[in-house]
This record gives structure tokens, C-alpha cells and sequence, in this order.
């Protein structure tokens, strides 16, 4: 560093100059373990994904490294084995279709079931909402898995529901509530509806309710109010609590396993099925990007619609 | 102006209100009983937590009271919720609502009461002219001044006409031009509107400028109702006297019960004749309240009432306020109006009289 003199001004902007490049140097130095993860952990492999639905499926797993659209072609159609004819993969639409429905139902449900319960803490005295939102969090203590088997134990056929059913005479037979869509949906709702509720109360909890007195003061009946002042104010809330709810819910695995057996696959099942017994990496990879794209396209779609209603 | 003989626009009859049980109870009001006229520009005054928003509250149907009844004209109103109510609130903070525009604001309780789309447009716009608001309908209410946020809230509250109209301290966010504006804006729209306004404050100047008639609160109390001048020139306690305007308090015992006047001895000895007030208290102890500018200071003999020696002077453009301290070490304040080129009467340290007027003074319950 040259010697500054205390009779002129050079040498001192020099060092002013220094230090912002100094600066420079240690911001990017501080982005790079941002940078790191977002490359390694999320870009990497998707970029692997991508390059991999265009490769042909080795024998025993893995991928050969020959070009191929065979696993794009197959995500949506359907090859003939022996005479060739070309349909649309029925199987796969409609794994497809369940999962897109059963997200979006559960999404649903969180939301009917979440409101309410949300709103509920929210207008507890300061003191006791903690606790209730500790009861909410709860569940998250415990292994998905467990949980869900949990679900299992009271929807199966001797299972807590319908012991308590039969034993009282409302029925004469089991209902057959495992191994069907409405078994996942249960079991989803369950798992994922703490995520729909915490955004939501956290919205609720800086809502002004003297705008619901107003509200009531301005001859708004409840349900005027619910619908006209709540709801809009705590929308980013809700707005949260579905993407929360409705991205893990496609790609859940788990739970469609446990309880929709092995009939009623989603997304997650199928593709697991790919890397697993169908030794179709290529395909696998290829429905793991579709999924992408389903999210991205919904996520895009709602907020949109979401953010024309409030301008 | 109060029209006599009418029914009155609201009136709450022994209504308590307390809040919690046992061991952190508030009692909020006690016992208030109080008519509003038709038309009229009443004004609840008290300090801080005296309860006046608690019965605005309560005449909103926001609360319902512990006891008592609350009568809108003719009509038992106590248990109605608030939106089956012709009564409207200002609030505080405005309480605008955030994610609507001006007009929208202003529109819904429009809405609300399922008017037609022409008379909610005819409406909004002739609200908006009301409080001079016409540029800004379309605006956000989050984009526009703090004294705009208020004419929104008076217009969103008068827009489906109520019977009777509640402020609670409207003013009290504004800065003080702007409250001075606003005070006089306000007048004009009770007058324009014809509607009662119940107006909330615990600014005593304003409520004296403002109201046809004024209810000093105190504690869960009304202790005194009535047009501002009479709560200025015979208030009916010690509290309503110390809190609205200046007041010099001087015990005295009563010697002589007249008709109209009542003989009072000072502790000076000197023995005055003032006339009886509302209602006279049994015992003798009582404290006579004086207002600073209803004396007169003259040098020390003569016919002065009381004696002493003046403290400070302080200079405030119109007046000057003489600070006097009395035999009893007490200080006595006479407030004199500064005539053109004349300079300060008395000086620090002079002895010095003061001359009290019989009829100025007001003798007090307590
Ligand atoms: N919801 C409530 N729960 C318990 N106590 C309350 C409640 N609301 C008011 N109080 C109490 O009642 C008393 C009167 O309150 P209120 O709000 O009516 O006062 P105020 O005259 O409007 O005062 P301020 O001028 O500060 O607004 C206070 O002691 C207050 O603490
Ligand atoms: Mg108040």
C-alpha cells in the first residue's frame, strides 16, 4: 500500500477505492455458499434428470448412454408390442389425473378444515394461541410413515372406525375405506393441513378485527364479513398455505403407498416404480420433470389468479 | 339544536358495564343514565379510561351491558347486534378498509343494505362532495393523507344515513391545523346531515367549541350534563371544574343558608355572599372554585377579598397570568387581559388584592 500523505487527497481515494473493491470481493465471497447449494443441490440434479430422460434404460437400472425420446414419448403414450399402434398411455394419464385431483382436493379440504382452525387461534387471548399452535405442530414430531400408518390402523376394516360402527349397530359390514382415493385424501389432509394452517394464522394474527367491527357496524352479517373483509385481507395467507399444501401433496409418496395400496399410485408411486422394479430410468425421469412442470404451471396459474382478484 | 319535547334520539338507562370477574373486575360504567336529543352535537369529555368508549361501544352494539337498558327513540335497543342498528361508528383509527378504494369504502355498507347500483353511485357521489373528496374516489385508502383517511371514514359512516352518528376522538390522530379544520367541518356535516352526533374527547377545549351539550365523565361516572357554557360557569364538582379550564379552589364554610344566596366565610375571615348553586350539600365544609379571568387585582387595601403576594408573571400574548401565593401558602391565579402599550401591573414580591365578584364564584358539591 503506498504511504499516504496527509497533505493530499490521491492517496486517500485510492484506499476508498480499495476498500469498495475489497467489498466486492468479500459480497461474492459470502454468495458462494448460497451459490454452492443452489448448484449442487438443485440444479445439479436436475440437470441430470433432464439429461437422463433422454437416454435409453440399461438392463438392470441405470441408463445407457444412446440418445433416446422414448421416455418423453412414454409419459403420455402407449406403443402396441405387437402390432405397433400408438395410444394414449391410459395408465399413466390416469395416475396422472388422480394425483392432480387428490392435491387439489386436499388442498381443498386443508383449506375448509384449516380456516376455521385458524381463525379459531387466532382469536384466543395472546396468552393460550401458543399452546394451540404447539397442538397443531405436534404431529410434526412424529415420522410421516408412522403417522400414516396411524391413519391405517383406524380406517382398516377392523380398524378403530369401524369396530366402534359395528359395535354400535350402524352397520353390518365393514366399510371399505382403505386402499381408496378417499383413504389418501385422508391421509394427506392429515399430513400436510399444519401447513395450510400456520400461513393462514400467521396472516390472521396481524389482521385488524376492528376492521370486523367496522364490518358489523356497517350492516355486514357474519358471512358478509367473512367473505368481503376477512378473507380478502388474510389472502396472502391462504395463498401460502395452498402451495404449501398442493406442491408436496403431488409428489407425495408415502402416504398414496401406505393407503391407497398398491392400486391407487399418484405421481410419487410411479415414479418410484421406474427407478425400482420398472428399471426405466429414462421414464422416471421424464415423469419426475413432468411433475415439475404440472407444479410450475399450476404455481404460475394460481398466483396469477390470485393477484388479479386483490388489483 | 336540541328540539324540547321531542323523544330523545338515544337514551341509556342505569347501564353498568364491568369487564372480568372477581379478582381483575373493572367497572366501566356505574349506574349511567343519560338522553340524547334528537339533532343534537353531544360531546362525552374525561380523562383517559373514565369510560367513554365503553359507552359509545355499548350504543354501537359492540358490548352488551351488564345492566340497564339502552333506547334508540322508542326502541329497546340493548340486545341488537350491530348491524341491525341505524347507528354508525367513526372510528378512532379510521378502520378504513385496506384492500378497498375510496368509493368502495364509502359504497359498502351501500351494499349491505342491498341498494340499488344508481342510488349507491347517486350516494357515493354526493358523500364524496359532502366532504369535499370528489378528485380522490378511485384512489386507495392506503395512498391517501391522514385527514383524508378521516373525511372517507365520516363519509363511509354517514353514506347509509343513520340515526345517530358515533365519533370516537376522530380529531385526536390530526394535527392541529388540521384538527381546527376538521372541528369546523365537522359542525357543518351535523349541520348539513341533520343526524345526532355523539362525539367523544378528552380535549376539553374542543368539546366546549364543538357541542350543544357536554356529559363530563369521570371513573365510570357522568357527573354533569349540560351546554358548554353552563359546564364552564357553574360546574357542579371539584372534577368538572379542575378538569375543563383553569380554576382557582378556595375552602370556605358555609354561615348562612339563604334562598338564592348562600353566606361563605374564607379562611381570610372574609365572608362572601355567592349564589346557591343546584343543589346544596348538607355539611358546611365546602370549596368555593373562582376562575382566573372572573377576578380583578388591585393594590393591597381597599376592598380587596384576599391578600397576597405575587410570584411570577407570565406573559402569553393576550393575557397575563398572575400567579398569587395566599396567606395559607397556597397559589391563587388571576388571568388579566393585556390592554394595548401598557405594561405588566405588578411586579415579583409586590403584596398585592384580589377582588372576587360574588356572582363569578361557584360553590361546589364537594
Ligand atoms: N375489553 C375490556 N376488558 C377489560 N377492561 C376493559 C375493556 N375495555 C375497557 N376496559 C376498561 O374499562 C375502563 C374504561 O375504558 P374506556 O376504553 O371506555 O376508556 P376511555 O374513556 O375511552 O379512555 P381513553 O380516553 O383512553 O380512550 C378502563 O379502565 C379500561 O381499562
Ligand atoms: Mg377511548
Amino acid at each position: 500500500m503506498a504511504s499516504v500523505s496527509p497533505y493530499s487527497n490521491a492517496p486517500v481515494l485510492d484506499l476508498e477505492a480499495l476498500a469498495r473493491r475489497r467489498e466486492v470481493k468479500t459480497n461474492v465471497l459470502l454468495t458462494v455458499p448460497a451459490l454452492t447449494v443452489l448448484v449442487a443441490a438443485a440444479s445439479g440434479p436436475l440437470l441430470i434428470m433432464l439429461i437422463f430422460s433422454f437416454l435409453t434404460p440399461g438392463d438392470y437400472g441405470g441408463v445407457k448412454w444412446e440418445l433416446s425420446f422414448d421416455a418423453w414419448f412414454q409419459v403420455v403414450l402407449h406403443r402396441d408390442i405387437f402390432d405397433d399402434t400408438i395410444s394414449l398411455a391410459d395408465a399413466h394419464l390416469s395416475i396422472l389425473w388422480r394425483s392432480v385431483k387428490l392435491s387439489f382436493l386436499t388442498t381443498l379440504v386443508a383449506f375448509i378444515l384449516g380456516f376455521p382452525t385458524a381463525y379459531f387461534i387466532a382469536t384466543r387471548p395472546p396468552e393460550t394461541r401458543n399452546i394451540w399452535l404447539f397442538l397443531v405442530t405436534i404431529p410434526f414430531w412424529t415420522n410421516l410413515l408412522i403417522r400414516t400408518f396411524a391413519i391405517l390402523e383406524i380406517i382398516r376394516n377392523q380398524g378403530v372406525i369401524n369396530s366402534a360402527l359395528l359395535g354400535m349397530g350402524l352397520i353390518d359390514a365393514p366399510l371399505d375405506m382403505l386402499y381408496t382415493d378417499i383413504a389418501i385424501l385422508l391421509g394427506m389432509t392429515y399430513v400436510y393441513i399444519p401447513l395450510m394452517i400456520l400461513p393462514i394464522y400467521a396472516s390472521m394474527e396481524r389482521l385488524d378485527f376492528r376492521l370486523v367491527e367496522a364490518g358489523y357496524d356497517l350492516y355486514a352479517s357474519r358471512w358478509k364479513v367473512l367473505k368481503r373483509i376477512i378473507l380478502p385481507l388474510v389472502k396472502p395467507g391462504v395463498i401460502a398455505g395452498s402451495i404449501l399444501v398442493f406442491i408436496p401433496s403431488l409428489g407425495a409418496y408415502v402416504t398414496p403407498r401406505v393407503l391407497g395400496g398398491g392400486k391407487n399410485l399418484m405421481l410419487g408411486n410411479l415414479i418410484e416404480l421406474q427407478f425400482g422394479q420398472g428399471r426405466n430410468w429414462p421414464l422416471g425421469a421424464a415423469l419426475s420433470l413432468t411433475l415439475l412442470v404440472i407444479v410450475m404451471f399450476a404455481l404460475i396459474f394460481y398466483v396469477r389468479s390470485a393477484q388479479r382478484e386483490t388489483h | 339544536m336540541p328540539a324540547n319535547g321531542e323523544v330523545p334520539a338515544i337514551r341509556v338507562e342505569e347501564v353498568d358495564k364491568i369487564f372480568g370477574n372477581d379478582a381483575d373486575r373493572v367497572v366501566a360504567l356505574n349506574r349511567v343514565s343519560v338522553a340524547i336529543e334528537e339533532n343534537e352535537f353531544f360531546t362525552l369529555l374525561g380523562p383517559s379510561g373514565c369510560g367513554k368508549t365503553t359507552l359509545l361501544r355499548l350504543i354501537a352494539g359492540f358490548e352488551q351491558p351488564t345492566a340497564g337498558r339502552i333506547l334508540l327513540q322508542d326502541d329497546d335497543i340493548t340486545r341488537l347486534a350491530p348491524y341491525d342498528r341505524p347507528v354508525n361508528t367513526v372510528f378512532q383509527n379510521y378502520a378504513l378498509f385496506p384492500h378497498m378504494t375510496v368509493e368502495q369504502n364509502i359504497a359498502f355498507a351501500l351494499e349491505m343494505l342491498e341498494k340499488p347500483a344508481a342510488e349507491i353511485d347517486q350516494t357515493v357521489t354526493d358523500m364524496l362532495r359532502l366532504v369535499r373528496m370528489e378528485q380522490l374516489r378511485d384512489r386507495r385508502v392506503d395512498q391517501i393523507s391522514g385527514g383524508q383517511q378521516q373525511r372517507v371514514a365520516l363519509a363511509r359512516a354517514l353514506a347509509p344515513h343513520p340515526r345517530v352518528l358515533l365519533l370516537d376522538e376522530p380529531l385526536s390522530a390530526l394535527d392541529y391545523k388540521l384538527r381546527k379544520d376538521m372541528q369546523i367541518e365537522l359542525k357543518r356535516l351535523q349541520h348539513e346531515t341533520g343526524i345526532t352526533f355523539i362525539f367523544v374527547t378528552h380535549d376539553q377545549e374542543e368539546a366546549l367549541t364543538m357541542s350543544d351539550r357536554v356529559a363530563v365523565m369521570n371513573d365510570g361516572n357522568i357527573l354533569q350534563v349540560g351546554p358548554p357554557h353552563e359546564i364552564y360557569d357553574h360546574p357542579s364538582e371539584r372534577f368538572v371544574a379542575d378538569f375543563i379550564g383553569d380554576t382557582n379552589f378556595l375552602p370556605a364554610d358555609i354561615i348562612e343558608r339563604g334562598g338564592d344566596a348562600v353566606s361563605c366565610r374564607l379562611e381570610s375571615g372574609e365572608v362572601l355572599a355567592v349564589p346557591a348553586g343546584v343543589d346544596l350539600p348538607d355539611h358546611d365544609r365546602v370549596t368555593l372554585a373562582i376562575r382566573p379571568e372572573q377576578v380583578t387585582l388591585c393594590e393591597t387595601a381597599g376592598d380587596a377579598t384576599l391578600q397576597g403576594t405575587l410570584q411570577d408573571a407570565v406573559y402569553i400574548g393576550t393575557d397575563t397570568h398572575y400567579r398569587i401565593r395566599l396567606a395559607d401558602d397556597s397559589l391563587f391565579t388571576a388571568r388579566v387581559q393585556n390592554a394595548r402599550g401598557r405594561a405588566q401591573l405588578f411586579e415579583s414580591g409586590d403584596r398585592l388584592g384580589i377582588r372576587l365578584d360574588p356572582e363569578h364564584v361557584q360553590l361546589l358539591k364537594d
